[in-house]
Parts: structure tokens; C-alpha cells; sequence
């Protein structure tokens, strides 16, 4: 079990790092944008006068790396200090919008996950039949066509023709949870739909890869009926892959999502961020990026340690 | 000669009349027109029409150009969804009616001396903030100086630059001090910029609460997301038949129709041309196609070679199909440019000026005249200027090869594209938003030392209309001096104007309206909340 603590200690250390670098990174491509923030916030209707004032106001007159320390310091204490475009503090800016992310990407999550992982397990029971072919082609079709035209496709069937679903999926504080689980119903439907595909076939895949092995034989030859080959023999040993590009899919739901939110005019994360950058709103478009690069190697380790825990080998090394 | 009376078809003006798809006056001008003596066709309007607007219901808008910057600040306002909200729960001076006159808001009335350098402004007594306090003078003060001095951040600041000094008379009374004559002040008041602020003991305006005195108190607004308000019980003006207002920010045009037509929308802003006529097909939703005063331009500088020769600038007028353009681009919802910067949707505007024809023979004699056959200009545009901005740049190049002249279009980034080409580049494509009156554009864009005069046209003849025209208190007058200056801009003058993209927003049928919009902006001025209702 220390390994594993140490395991983990040693790939947080790794990620702090890595986020480092991503913020340095982001902070200067950020700066190498055209234009300039005060300019951006203003508008056309922008004179010099207002532009001088407003650089003033905002302390865009230092050093750009300058600034950057600036803000180190303030996220090594997690503060992300203010955006520059409402004075809110960036938390404030995209705290309820993150919430709402993981709402939908967990709400996805839920129903994504066991279904896949079931319908993986049923078509490598049923491989090369007709309704192994159908799951593949379906998924894949999901998955292979882009996300808001899914989206659009469920809206027509969904909200205009059948009026089963709401099409707009904004929210309000006053809503009950089953509200909530209504309204964003199409938005989830339409994630579970695009990350379905990867998940099931890789459970497909990682089952069929071991029904050669030696002990698969076995446990036929003492006469287990098939679902108990593959349930009880068979995918104990394949979870590794099959953790690992959940974990994938898990990041994707929350970072991939912007043209999901604007479909279904979602308040989520990514429709903040692509406002900010369009604002130059730099303390919030670096806290966004964090969010994300931070999700992803959370979710990485998380995958890793899954792989471990799930593996005798691996939990009790020699 | 034998005249025949082809009777108008009654029953449906009569449905389009109850659908609020035409206004009383039009009913009016119809009914007579169809043989029906006047006090019957008033009579037939009350019966017929929505007679009374009705109370109550939550007013739903989709509202497009929704921001997370959006803020409280009315000196940054810029966002359509900060004017739509500006206008819903914070009230101005004066405001424009749905017929296009100027009417009265938080001032009652207004005089001003005969040279028009000093304007007195009565304020309504009746007007209130949400927070309780009585609309003062010191609050009008507080508000129009936010906006004035040195170190003001606000984009209107150039807008108030006539003014010299306002003073609270008594705590009803407000007069502005002018530098010069100005007959339009009362119009600028209308500016989306110029809400009115409860002041803060120092004298400074306090623009971060939120507070207002328009017919609705927001309660809640997440900036890119939604707003929600609920009537204003004590509000000044008359209306504002719904109990509450939500809007919800949807950037996505696919998303805003959605909106409408499942219903989860009573109204939207901004109908994207090419689907407009789909949506017109279906039952219960209508598509509001209004003339306005946003404007594509295309400036070239007068003081720069080839543009320097008017008959150049003459054969680039003459090179454009402008009802090609509009067809092709807009889908015909648009009105036809004359090169001249001033709308049928503002005040003022002479019907009367000849248009310029698409004649690319006239244009290729003139540039021979002027020396420049085989004439080759670039012109800068960029995808965010307005819709098809680059097409309609593409597009004017293909209409002016027949002119034997060569347009190179340059596509530019739309990020810097108001820093870096604009003013800057000597031909360039530009979209300007609706302006009250043509004095504030001409003089923000035309007049020789304007900061955006962006063809560089020094006209003086130009100059002294325009400033004979300011203090004119005399409508007539005016309007003859606008068409002089129109004529002028269109025959010298250094911008191609091809069109004025018009207003396209939609509603559900059961969403009653007076019949007229004011054209101002999108959503009857935004003024929706306070002037539609529900008909069931």
C-alpha cells in the first residue's frame, strides 16, 4: 500500500510541475495574441484617451513578466485574482460556471459509463453476430459525427417534434433536481452518445484479446456458462485498458464540451473561456486552462492507480 | 380615363390587425383607402384589434451578443445584451415612441433657449428608483457627468463634448450649458450610454448597484447567461404589462430559433438572414423585418492617391449593385445605401435625393477622365464585421470588373481588426451601429476634424451645414439642410455605402404588440418588456 501512496506522492509532484510549465505556456500565448485587452474591451468605439485610461486601470502597463509572477503568486494561494474585464474575482467569474460543468460531465458519466461498459461485455458475448455488428455501427456513427449536429438531431426529434424535452437547457437557482435532470437531459444524451463509442469497444476488444488465454480454456472446459466466463474471468483481467480510456473520456466531458454548451446554451465552463479569450481576459482564461490541465492529470493518476489496484501483480510486487 | 377601386381585402386586415402585424395608422390608411369613411374604421380598430393590452405572465427573451464582461458600467456599455437590459431596468431622459418621434422618460419635458445653447429638462415626479429614493436633478447631474472630465472611461465622452456645464435648478430641474448651439440634445439623450444613475453622496454616479429607475427591477443577472427582473411597481412610464422578465444570453442564432419555435421563448433577438424566410412559414411565430440605422460603410481616404480624384471616388460609387449585394448577402432584408450616412430610420431623412445607379459604363469613363484605367485598389474586410462582410467584399469586386477596375479583397483577422485596419488602411469595409440622429453621425464620422472621420473628406461646405444645421430649431429648415448635406456626401464625398442591414427579430404570435416598433434597436428599441404583452 506505501508503494502506491509513494506512487501517487511522486505523480501529484510530476503534475505540479507539468502545471507549471502549462501556465508559462498559456500566459505567453495569451500575450502573443493581436490587439490589445484594453482595446479588445472597448470596442470600436474606442478613442486613445479611453484606451490610455483604461490600460492604466487595469496595470497592463508592466512587464509582462511581471505580471506573470504577479499571478503565481496569487494561484499558489489559490487566488486567481480578479478578471480584468468585470473586476469580479475569477473565482467568482467561473465558480457556479465549473459546477455546472461537472454536473453535466458527471450526469453524462453516469449514464455513459455503466452503460458502455455492459454493452462492451454483451457484444463480446454476442462477437459477430448481428447485434454485435449494429452496436458497432451505431456507435461509431455517434461518435464519428460532430457533436452539435448530434445535438441539433436531438433537438428536431426530441424538443420540436415529440415536445419531450426541453431544447434550451438554462438554468435557473430555483429549480428542483428532477427539473434539472430534465432540462439537461438532451445535453447529457448528447455526450453519452459521443463517448460511448471508445469505451464499449475497448471493453469489446480488451474481453476478446483474452478469450485465448490458457485459463479463459479453463473455466469453459469446467463447464461456466458464457456471461460467467467473461464477467467473472475475462474482464477482472481487462480492466486496465478499459480504466484508462474511461479516464480519457472522463477529461473530454469536461474540457471538450464548449460546442455541446452552445447548443443547448449550457452555462458551462467552456463558453466562459472562449469569451474570455475573445476579451483577452487573461487571470480567467489561465484559471480555465488550469481547471483543464489540472482535470487531466488528476484523471491520468486516477487511471494509473486503477490500472495498479486492479492488478494482483502490480498491488503485491515481489 | 376611368379609375377602378379594387377594395382592400377586410377580413385580412382585419386578422393582420388582431396579430399586431399593422399598426393603427396603416389600419387606419387601409380601411379609408378601401372605401370605409374614418369614424367607422376607428371603431373597426377598436373592435377588431387587440383593444386592450392585458397584464401579467413572464416575458421570456433569447437575447444574442450576451457576454461574461458584460457589466453594470454604462460607460463600456457596448453588448446588445447590456442595451436590451439597459433599457428593461434602467430608464433615460427621453426616449424614442414606436412611431419614431422623440417622447418623454425620466424628464417630462424640455425647452430650450432660441440659439439652443442651453436646454432645461423637467423631471418627472412620479419617477423612482428600485431602491425607493425619488428621481433627483443631482441623480441627472451625477449620471451625464459620469461620462464627461478628464479620466472618464466612457465611449460616450465625445457625445458630451458640446456640453459645457449641467446644473441642478431645483431638485426637478436640470439645465445643460452648451458651447454651441445644439437642436439634438434632447435626441442624444436617447443614447444607450446615458441611463440615469442614482448619485452617491459625493456627487459621483453609483452605476456598480445595479439600481435604476426603468419599468423593471433586476433581480438577478449572471453576465453571458440570464437576467431576471420583475416589475417596477411605481415606474413613471406607461406599460411594462409583465409581471416578470427573464432573459436568457444565447449566442448560437440555431439556438435562438430553437428557442422560439419550441416555445421555450416568447420573443428573440437577431433572426440570421438565410433562415428568416423558413421561420416566417411557421404558425406560431412571427418575423419582424424592419428598416434600420446600423450601417455598412466602406470609407477610402480623400487624401491619399488613387482616392484623392473624385472621379474616382464617383466611378467606385457608381461600380457597386447594391440591390444585388443585398439580395445576395442579406436576403433582401436590408435598405438600400446612397452613400450618404443617414438611414430612413432616423430623423431627418430626404426621400427625395436620386440614387446612385450600378453603371459601370459611366464608371469606366470617368476613370478614364481621370487617368486611372485598369484602376487597382484594395479593400480590407474581415468576418466579423457584419454578416457575409468578406462575401460582400468579394462580391463588389466581381460587380466592379465590369467597370474595368480590379478590387483586391484583403481578408483580414477579425481580432484588431477596429486597431489595426481600420483608420488606418486607406479602403476598408465598416459596420456602424444605429446612431439617434444624423447630427451625431456626421459629426462623429464626417466632419473634417472628427477623431473617426474615416475617409478623411474635408468638405467645407460640408462643415458649415453641419454646424448651421446643430443649432436650426426650425425642423424645416433642417431637414432642407440635411439634404444638402446628403447630396453633397453622395456626389463628393469619400464612403461607399451599399446598405443599411436591416433589424430581424421574432416573436410568438400570442405576444401582443402596439402594431409600430421603434427602430432605435432590435425588439421594439428593447423596449419589448416594457411595451408587448400577452394577448392569452
Amino acid at each position: 500500500m506505501s508503494d502506491i501512496l509513494g506512487l501517487v506522492a511522486k505523480r501529484l509532484g510530476l503534475g505540479l510541475i507539468i502545471l507549471l510549465v502549462i501556465s508559462v505556456i498559456i500566459f505567453f500565448m495569451v500575450e502573443l495574441l493581436p490587439g490589445d485587452i484594453a482595446q479588445a474591451v472597448l470596442g470600436q468605439g474606442a478613442t486613445e484617451e479611453n484606451v490610455r485610461n483604461l490600460r492604466e486601470q487595469m496595470g497592463l502597463n508592466d512587464p509582462a513578466y511581471v505580471r506573470y509572477f504577479h499571478w503565481l503568486r496569487g494561484a499558489l494561494m489559490l487566488d486567481f485574482g480578479r478578471s480584468i474585464v468585470t473586476q469580479e474575482t475569477v473565482m467568482g467569474v467561473i465558480g457556479e460556471r465549473f459546477r455546472n460543468t461537472m454536473f453535466l460531465a458527471t450526469y453524462a458519466a453516469v449514464i455513459a459509463v455503466p452503460f458502455a461498459i455492459t454493452l462492451g461485455v454483451v457484444v463480446a458475448l454476442l462477437r459477430n453476430t448481428i447485434f454485435d455488428r449494429v452496436a458497432n455501427v451505431l456507435t461509431l456513427t455517434s461518435i464519428s459525427s460532430p457533436e452539435f449536429f448530434l445535438g441539433y438531431i436531438l433537438i428536431l426529434f426530441f424538443s420540436v417534434k415529440w415536445g419531450m424535452f426541453p431544447a434550451i437547457a438554462s438554468l435557473s437557482d430555483s429549480m428542483s433536481f428532477w427539473d434539472l435532470l430534465e432540462r439537461t437531459f438532451l445535453p447529457a444524451l448528447t455526450l453519452v452518445l459521443v463517448v460511448t463509442a471508445h469505451m464499449m469497444r475497448m471493453t469489446r476488444a480488451a474481453i476478446i484479446n483474452l478469450l485465448a488465454s490458457p485459463y479463459i480454456e479453463m473455466a469453459k472446459l469446467k463447464g461456466a456458462p458464457p456471461w460467467k466466463v467473461i464477467v467473472r474471468h475475462a474482464l477482472p483481467n481487462a480492466w486496465a485498458p478499459i480504466i484508462n480510456v474511461i479516464a480519457l473520456n472522463l477529461a473530454y466531458l469536461i474540457t471538450g464540451v464548449v460546442l455541446v454548451e452552445v447548443v443547448f446554451v449550457y452555462p458551462g465552463i467552456g463558453q466562459a473561456l472562449v469569451d474570455a479569450v475573445s476579451k483577452r481576459d487573461f487571470p480567467v482564461v489561465q484559471a480555465c486552462c488550469l481547471i483543464f490541465a489540472a482535470t487531466f492529470i488528476l484523471l491520468n493518476l486516477a487511471a494509473d492507480v486503477g490500472a495498479i489496484l486492479t492488478n494482483p501483480r502490480l498491488r503485491h510486487p515481489k | 380615363m376611368k379609375s377602378t377601386n379594387i377594395p382592400f381585402p377586410m377580413d385580412r386586415l382585419a386578422d393582420a390587425a388582431r396579430e399586431g402585424r399593422v399598426s393603427r395608422r396603416a389600419f387606419m390608411n387601409y380601411a379609408v383607402a378601401s372605401g370605409m369613411i374614418a369614424g367607422a374604421a376607428t371603431g373597426l380598430w377598436g373592435s377588431m384589434a387587440q383593444a386592450e393590452p392585458k397584464r401579467g405572465g413572464t416575458f421570456r427573451i433569447a437575447q444574442h451578443d450576451g457576454n461574461s464582461g458584460d457589466s453594470h458600467d454604462p460607460g463600456l456599455y457596448e453588448s446588445n445584451a447590456e442595451i436590451l437590459l439597459a433599457h428593461t431596468h434602467r430608464a433615460y431622459l427621453t426616449l424614442i415612441e414606436t412611431d419614431g418621434s422623440l417622447g418623454p422618460d425620466v424628464a417630462l419635458e424640455w425647452s430650450a433657449t432660441p440659439d439652443a445653447s442651453e436646454w432645461t429638462f423637467k423631471l418627472n415626479p412620479n419617477a423612482t428608483f428600485h431602491s425607493g429614493a425619488r428621481v433627483t436633478a443631482q441623480d441627472v447631474v451625477a449620471s451625464m457627468n459620469y461620462h464627461r472630465g478628464e479620466g472618464t472611461t466612457s465611449v460616450a465622452k465625445a457625445l458630451l463634448e458640446v456640453v459645457d456645464e449641467i446644473v441642478a435648478d431645483d431638485a426637478q430641474t436640470v439645465t445643460f450649458r452648451l458651447n454651441s448651439g445644439n437642436a439634438d440634445l434632447p435626441w442624444l439623450m436617447t443614447d444607450y450610454h446615458f441611463v440615469i444613475l442614482p448619485a452617491n453622496d459625493d456627487g459621483t454616479a453609483n452605476w456598480q448597484s445595479g439600481d435604476g429607475c426603468g419599468p423593471y427591477r433586476l433581480n438577478s443577472w449572471t453576465p453571458g447567461i440570464s437576467a431576471s427582473l420583475t416589475r417596477h411597481d411605481d415606474w413613471h412610464g406607461e406599460g411594462a404589462y409583465f409581471d416578470a422578465v427573464e432573459v436568457v444570453f444565447i449566442n448560437d442564432p440555431n439556438a435562438r430559433q430553437t428557442a422560439l419555435v419550441t416555445g421555450d421563448a416568447d420573443a428573440t433577438s437577431w433572426i440570421e438572414n438565410k433562415t428568416m424566410a423558413l421561420l416566417e412559414r411557421h404558425p406560431d411565430v412571427d418575423v419582424i423585418n424592419l428598416p434600420s440605422a446600423q450601417t455598412i460603410t466602406m470609407p477610402m481616404f480623400c487624401d491619399v492617391e488613387p482616392f484623392n480624384d473624385v472621379n474616382v471616388r464617383k466611378a467606385l460609387k457608381l461600380s457597386i449593385d447594391r440591390e444585388g449585394m443585398m439580395n445576395k448577402i442579406l436576403f433582401g432584408a436590408a435598405t438600400i445605401g446612397n452613400d450618404f450616412h443617414h438611414s430612413p430610420a432616423m430623423p431627418y431623412w430626404p426621400d427625395d435625393v436620386e440614387q446612385t445607379p450600378y453603371d459601370p459604363d459611366q464608371a469606366r469613363s470617368l476613370l478614364k477622365k481621370a487617368g486611372m484605367e485598369n484602376l487597382k485598389v484594395k479593400l480590407y474586410s474581415a468576418d466579423s464585421i457584419s454578416t457575409g462582410a468578406v462575401d460582400a467584399a468579394i462580391l463588389y469586386s466581381e460587380h466592379a470588373k465590369k467597370a474595368g477596375m480590379k478590387i483586391q479583397v484583403s481578408r483580414e483577422p477579425n481580432d484588431g481588426y477596429w486597431s489595426d485596419i481600420w483608420l488606418k488602411k486607406p479602403f476598408c469595409m465598416v459596420a456602424w451601429g444605429a446612431r439617434p440622429t444624423p447630427d451625431v453621425m456626421y459629426s462623429l464620422a464626417y466632419k473634417s476634424d472628427a477623431a473617426w472621420n474615416e475617409s478623411h473628406w474635408k468638405n467645407e461646405k460640408f462643415n458649415e451645414l453641419l454646424m448651421a444645421a446643430k443649432s436650426e430649431l426650425d425642423d424645416g429648415l433642417r431637414a432642407e439642410m440635411y439634404r444638402d448635406m446628403a447630396i453633397l456626401s453622395r456626389d463628393d464625398g469619400g464612403t461607399v455605402i451599399p446598405y443599411f442591414p436591416n433589424f430581424v427579430y421574432g416573436k410568438r404570435k400570442n405576444i401582443g404588440t402596439t402594431g409600430e416598433h421603434a427602430i432605435a434597436w432590435q425588439l421594439d428599441g428593447y423596449r419589448a418588456a416594457s411595451r408587448w404583452w400577452f394577448n392569452s
